[in-house]
């Protein structure tokens, strides 16, 4: 299919989230969209699918124009969109999610459900697709449901492909299996239309490169013709430093140490086992892992919002193992935590309160009781300038900001008291490149401000670029401390458990996913 | 870009029973060994109140035998001798229970185990008399019947995500409608009809509220719960009062299906029933089959899980829920039918006391799908059926205590006492297009 968009404007008030957007795809190449967050990506990709009207422009499709009034006459005429959060009916079986909506039926609208089976069986051999027809979509790992997200769209014929953002939920190693099931897509002659802000990804996998920036096309390329500066360049629309430059940590005495900490999950089952950890002021440990290992729930042990089952945890000396979140952040405890929006602010609250949301009932945003609103509000108006929070000013709700300024509110308050040790998940997760920078930055900061950090980050590259000692967590369990030095290839294996580096690691990455549940 | 070798690890360790949980009931071994303990508390009580403590030459009667079944002999149990065996029995489940490694088919046992102790409980409350064990089983079809039709409704509605509290609202229409339409044409069937007609009108109107302007659904179902009160108690006094001849309906007369009638027990029980019993089991088995077995209920389910995804793909959310929110409303009006002309002809005050409530615990017991909630709806209507039968046979129980035992089950059930279940995913969540 040849796509192309034709001045494609779109106006919500006053902003304009698209601005005469020219795009064309060819039939059979992967086509990337990079942009950082609010560059009106996801607009246009909306409007192409139909859940969003152009105000003026126009889409043609093989050279002739069309329009699409809802998600059912897009898909009509061969688009598939695999949305960044995932489509899929959790209770339902693989087979059940791809049949939806185009079920294959019998007299009186009976389900025809071996057919429905075999449809999935079908386009799964024929494009690598590996996945169980019959399993419960809740069940299976993040990848495997990209993958049947793909497989809704095959089933409907899509001969153009939306990826949303479709690494953001993904380990390197379901990254790879993905780009490997895009490349086979375009062998079929299916174009794919891949958004995205990460610069690596775009170099691997595209053939052509639309860089969007404020709802405006700032330029087009190929990924032989620029490099990961240019591109960032491009996209910020200044430069922007990839890896921060750090300069060497002076670490000192030991600040943070877990002994033999072990933590159990809801169930009871044991999800942390037996972590020693030490890490000293002025040194930052990343703690890298595949998601699901464990880190998660050591972060949140460590924070105090999940009861350790046996093991201690110091602070400076002071145990901390028992104590409450209130009298861990008291001793000097900083946490950014893995989800922003569900851990780290109360949305629907201002900048303002969210910034104060550990000391509002102390001086001097309190007294005797009773709050101090201007104390809190000068304080915002502070924070908004130091550390760079975009907004129109410091009484607006923080859910209304752009994921990079919330994790902003969040590392404001955090490093506003003095700390001893700073816990970050994820720091940054789902942010563009700017950003990224920026909480690097504050983190490298904190660290040489003489905190002890730990970074926990199912990300290699900031893993590699923060970490002064790098811990890999696999099934609970730290299988190893190393130095960054050591290089990417040997951090990834660790992260898989080990396992020895194989002839052919192309051929192994391929199958990545298909064999989930094996042991290496 | 660096490859990253090796596969990827397995899952850390969710194990079979997480999986179960998802799908199903999630029972712990902690709890299974709960019901363990429980049912040996049974025992205990089988033992010493209805067993030792009963002189050693009474006996309990249960008559088995009722037109049109075949006649078979009355079953004579010695009270001691019959409560201390079934105790032993009781406690060897319960002792099966607590040292069971897997929690799969728990709950079969421990029904099992609740079933010896009512029979043991029966025997208790029949000694020295007899006790009409067929017409305890017909009477609890027949309270049933309007808990099936409730739970129903229920699962029409909130499988497409519209929580229907309004039930118990939409039973007094229809009881009243009915009644009111058969006492004035003579004919049930149009009575029925007409009930299923009032249900649909509270239905849409719950709808309406709820999915046009987004409003609280919970709140609008009380609402209309109140409304319906108020409104059928003022009809009731302005045309009922002056006009009785319209508030006297012919009620449904019981079919005996040939054979089937014959079964000594159950037969009378289940096969010599009127129209709106049958109904039930028919409504039953195509809700059932349509919900789980056609395209139309692939459709309603994903909209009551994950409407956005059902919308991705063209399928009309708010077409399904109002639809369903209407179908819902015409099952619970003729429930309230059932009330009426179904069974007791007369409509009352507030006759059906809260039972669309109970309907609406017994859906969720019965975890959203039909059988469940049938499964559930049998257990207080049976209950229901017990007390009154108590009541005549003179026990020394106060009746407004016993009268109470329905409602303490249900509130059992809502409370999770007996395992925790899942609603649909977007179960009472507003639906806004993007």
């Amino acid at each position: 299919m040849r796509l192309e968009l034709d001045g494609i404007t779109k106006r919500f008030g006053s902003l304009v989230a698209n601005d005469h957007v020219n795009l064309t795809v060819e039939p059979g190449e992967i086509h990337c969209l990079l942009g950082e967050n609010g560059a009106g990506k996801s607009t246009l990709m909306n409007i192409l699918f139909g859940l969003l009207h152009a105000d003026s422009g126009e889409i043609r499709i093989d050279g002739a124009p069309v329009t699409f009034a809802d998600p059912g006459e897009a898909i009509r005429d061969g688009i598939g969109m695999v949305h960044q959060h995932f489509m899929l009916v959790p209770v339902f079986t693989v087979a059940e999610n791809v049949a939806l909506g185009f079920e294959p039926t019998r007299r009186f609208g009976w389900l025809d459900r071996r057919s429905a089976r075999a449809q999935v069986r079908k386009l799964s051999t024929e494009f690598g697709l590996e996945v169980n027809p019959d399993a419960v979509v809740e069940t299976l790992p993040v990848g495997v449901q990209q993958r049947v997200e793909i497989l809704k769209a095959l089933h409907r014929d899509a001969r153009l492909l939306i990826l949303d953002e479709p690494t953001a939920v993904l380990t390197p190693q379901e990254t790879e299996a993905l780009f490997h099931i895009m490349r086979s897509l375009k062998a079929s002659g299916r174009s794919i239309l891949f958004i995205t802000h990460k610069l690596k990804e775009v170099l691997s996998v595209a053939d052509r490169i639309t860089v969007m920036r404020l709802g405006r096309v700032v330029g087009s390329t190929a990924p032989a013709q620029t490099d990961e500066e240019a591109l960032a360049t491009m996209m910020v629309g200044r430069n922007v430093e990839l890896v921060i430059t750090k300069p060497p940590g002076h670490p000192a005495g030991t600040v943070l140490q877990l002994e033999h900490l072990t933590v159990s999950d809801e169930r009871g089952v044991t999800v942390v086992e037996d972590v020693d950890l030490e890490i000293r002021a002025g040194e930052i440990v990343a703690l890298a892992g595949v998601q699901g290992n464990g880190q998660t729930e050591l972060a949140e042990a460590v924070v105090g919002l999940r009861p350790v089952r046996s093991g201690s945890l110091r602070l400076a000396g002071v145990d901390l193992t028992h104590t409450s979140v209130r009298q861990r952040i008291h001793d000097g405890l900083a946490d950014i935590p893995e989800d922003r929006q569900l851990d780290g602010l109360v949305l629907s609250l201002s900048i303002a309160e969210n910034l104060i949301l550990d000391q509002y009932d102390v001086a001097p945003f309190a007294h005797l009781g009773v709050r101090n609103l201007s104390a809190m509000r000068a304080n915002g108006d502070r924070a908004l300038n130091e550390f760079d929070i975009r907004a129109v000013n410091e009484n607006v709700p923080v859910g209304t900001l752009s994921g990079g300024n919330q994790q902003k509110v969040v590392v404001a308050r955090e490093l506003a008291r003095r700390v001893k040790a700073l816990i970050a998940s994820q720091p940054t997760r789902g942010l563009d490149v700017g950003s990224i920078e920026y909480v690097h930055r504050r983190i490298v900061e904190a660290r040489d401000d003489g905190a002890a950090v730990l970074i926990i980050s199912s990300e290699l590259d900031e893993v590699l670029a923060l970490g002064d000692r790098v811990a890999v967590m696999y099934r609970g369990r730290i299988v190893g401390i190393v130095d960054p030095g050591v290089g990417r290839e040997t951090i990834g294996l660790m992260m898989a458990g080990g396992g020895t580096p194989s002839a052919g690691n192309e051929g192994v990455t391929e199958h990545v996913g298909v064999s989930a549940g094996e042991e290496p | 870009m660096s490859v990253v070798t090796a596969t990827l690890p397995a899952d850390p360790g969710p194990d079979e029973q997480e999986i179960r949980s998802r799908t199903g009931r999630f029972v712990s071994l902690r709890r299974v060994r709960g019901m363990g303990i429980f049912l040996i508390g049974l025992a205990v009580i089988m033992v010493l109140p209805f067993g030792l403590k009963v002189p050693s030459n009474l006996s309990a009667i249960f008559t088995l035998s009722e037109p049109p079944s075949i006649t078979v002999p009355n079953l004579v149990q010695p009270v001691r001798a019959t409560s201390i065996g079934l105790a032993i029995a009781c406690a060897i489940v319960g002792v099966i229970l607590i040292t069971r490694k897997s929690s799969r088919g728990s709950y079969l046992i421990f029904s099992f185990g609740t079933l010896l102790f009512l029979w043991s409980f029966l025997v208790w409350v029949g000694r020295g008399t007899s006790l009409n064990f067929v017409s305890l089983l017909a009477e609890t079809v027949i309270y049933s019947t309007p808990i099936i039709y409730g739970s129903l409704s229920g699962v029409l509605c909130e499988r497409s995500g519209v929580i229907n509290i309004a039930i118990e609202g939409q039973f007094l229409a229809g009881a009243f409608l009915a009644s009111l339409v058969a006492s004035a044409t003579g004919d049930v069937w149009l009575g029925a009809l007409c009930g299923a007609a009032a249900g649909a009108l509270f239905g849409a109107l719950l709808a309406f509220l709820s999915l046009r302007y987004g409003a609280d659904q919970i709140i609008v179902g009380v609402l209309i719960d109140a409304f319906a009160l108020g409104l059928t108690n003022f009809l009731l006094q302005e045309i009922f009062t002056d006009h009785p001849n319209l508030n006297s309906p012919p009620v449904f007369t019981d079919i005996a299906i040939p054979g089937l009638s014959k079964i000594p027990v159950l037969g009378p029980a289940l096969f010599d029933q009127n129209a709106i019993v049958y109904g039930a089991a028919i409504l039953l088995v195509v809700i059932h089959l349509a919900l789980f077995r056609t395209r139309w209920g692939l459709r309603v389910r994903a909209v009551g899980e994950h409407p956005t995804a059902a919308s991705t793909v063209g399928i009309h959310v708010l077409q399904i829920r109002y639809t369903n929110v209407i179908l819902g409303g015409v099952v619970a009006g003729l429930g309230g039918a059932a009330f009426t002309i179904g069974s007791y002809g007369q409509f009352t005050s507030n006759m059906t006391a809260g039972l669309g409530f109970v309907a609406l615990a017994a859906m969720i017991f019965g975890r959203w799908r039909p059988f469940g909630g049938l499964g559930a709806a049998l257990l207080f209507g049976f209950s229901i059926s017990l007390v009154s039968f108590i009541g005549v046979l003179g026990v020394n129980i106060p009746s407004p205590l016993l009268a109470m035992a329905p409602y303490l089950i249900t509130i059992a059930v809502v409370a999770g006492l007996v395992g925790r279940v899942r609603p649909p995913g977007a179960d009472g969540v507003p639906y806004k297009r993007e």
